[in-house]
């Protein structure tokens, strides 16, 4: 890698010492970026300099780094996970941009998403979410023969489209109503849609909903913003599939 | 049971619900009124009379309580959601960008767009409803001259651009209510949602261009 390439680039980062206190946007310029680093391994460098400096690091949330584990999060100049589509934050790249830009990064913001430190977010709301009915109970025992309860094809790959979920809360991050359908009509769907998930469909539907209302969710005005910022591509057919589910458990429901 | 159904009813799913069904009846009714307001092109007798006919059927008490509650219902809706939607998030974002392939202009402005109409709805009343009372006799019946009332109130330019205006606030309104209330009430289809989306941009041309000619047709015929 000749030196020329390498990138001088002005941030504008969140920063906020708890969840108590009031955060703000600080400035810092960093220098000699490959356009080959990711953008996470951008913050390590940055966090590098800043220990060097005697300064507290920038904190943020990452594991896998391989786009599967959805821990990563930021609001890059304003887009969730920034402007590639189908791609976490963590497999953005430097080569995005360009010597001199400006990098606005700040945390995923709502109100069910409290501000930890910094970029950091406490996403327990979507637990809470998925430990009210995303999730079918199974008999233990004897295994089953294979293919005895029959899935169909097609309703097998929507079911596996929508278990793709990360659940990173991108679709929260980019909706302007901070509202969750996508991500909990993703994990409706993915049990839904397949036989095993039928016996508690109805209950499921309505738990889930109801927690995320509680929880102080946005209610979802369709612009699909949530699809568009996914980095699964999660498709709103499912939010649809969510409201379908929900009227028919209000109407047949015993409860 | 009650509470339970209660629950229901106050989640956000059904509000959504309520709002795109309460919605799609609007729609209905913008259909209907269009139609009732072609009939002034037909000449002050034919307007007048149906409008006579209108007022006059003892079922239209029953037919304006009706239409009222959906208005009200839709409107009060929407200020709540609005609310609700504003205080899932307190803190705002410093820059927000949209991706581009989501949100549309129609649907990042409902709640303005809905406003406009709501403001243009009451001064309609006002204007049109109760607004200058002139009569006219037709075959020894007198009745409401509401079509005077009509082109007396569109001889100013004034008028008839604010009307225009919002006209095409309601048209931006439909083009993404519409087939959101479809989304809302879980229909969705690989072919079909494609073509409701179409279909509402349809709605909206009609709608606009159907409602704004009217206006422009008084203030032409002036003086005659």
């Amino acid at each position: 890698m000749s030196s020329e390439n390498l990138m001088t680039l002005n941030l504008k980062i969140w920063r906020q010492k708890n969840n108590k206190e009031k955060g703000e946007i600080v400035d810092y310029t960093i220098d000699g970026i490959s356009p080959d680093a990711s953008f996470l391994e951008m913050l390590d460098i940055l966090n590098e300099k800043l220990i060097k400096e005697g300064s507290d690091p920038v904190a943020y949330d990452h594991d896998c780094r391989e786009g599967i584990c959805g821990m990563c999060s930021l609001m890059i100049n304003g887009q969730a996970h920034g402007p590639e589509a189908e791609t976490t934050t963590c497999q953005l790249h430097m080569r995005k941009y360009k010597d001199g830009d400006t990098i606005v990064i700040e945390p995923f913001r709502a109100r069910a998403f409290p501000v930890l430190k910094d970029l950091m977010i406490d996403r327990q709301a979507f637990d809470d979410i998925i430990a009210a009915g995303g999730f079918v109970n199974v008999n233990t025992g004897n295994p089953q023969d294979a293919n005895a309860i029959l899935v169909p094809k097609e309703n097998a790959e929507l079911a596996m489209d929508a278990a793709s979920c990360i659940g990173c809360a991108a679709c929260v991050a980019s909706c302007k109503n901070a509202s969750a359908m996508l991500f909990v009509s993703a994990k409706v769907s993915q049990l839904a849609l397949l036989p095993q998930g039928q016996v508690e469909a109805d209950e499921r539907v309505k738990n889930m909903v109801l927690k995320m209302d509680e929880l102080g969710f946005g209610n979802c005005t369709n612009e699909a913003e949530c699809e568009a910022s996914c980095p699964k591509g999660i498709s709103i057919s499912n939010i649809a599939r969510l409201n379908r589910d929900f009227l028919k458990a209000a109407v047949t429901s015993n409860d | 049971m009650a509470s339970s159904m209660l629950k229901y009813a106050t989640s956000s799913v059904v509000k959504k619900q309520v709002m795109g069904v309460t919605g799609l009846l609007l729609c209905g009714f913008l259909i209907s009124h269009l139609i009732g307001n072609c009939l002034m092109y037909l000449g002050p007798e034919v307007f007048n009379k149906y409008a006579h006919a209108l007022v006059t059927n003892p079922l239209i008490y029953l037919a304006e309580a009706g239409l009222a509650s959906i208005f009200l219902i839709h409107i009060g809706l929407a200020a709540k959601l609005t609310i609700e939607n504003n205080n899932a998030r307190p803190d705002k974002y410093f820059v927000k960008q949209k991706t581009g392939h989501g949100a549309t202009f129609a649907s990042s402005t409902m709640p303005y767009t809905g406003l406009i109409i709501l403001v243009f709805l009451i001064l309609h009343l006002l204007d049109f409803k109760f607004g200058p009372l002139h009569t006219a006799t037709y075959g020894g019946v007198e009745m409401r001259d509401i079509y005077k009332t009509v082109v007396d109130y569109f001889q100013s330019p004034l008028s008839v651009l604010w009307y225009i205006f919002c006209m095409i606030a309601l048209g931006i309104h439909v083009s993404h209510g519409f087939w959101s209330a479809f989304q809302s009430i879980g229909f969705w289809h690989t072919k079909y949602t494609c073509l409701l989306q179409c279909l509402a941009k349809v709605f909206a041309v009609v709608i606009t261009l159907g409602y704004s000619a009217l206006p422009i047709y008084c203030y032409l015929q002036g003086g005659n």
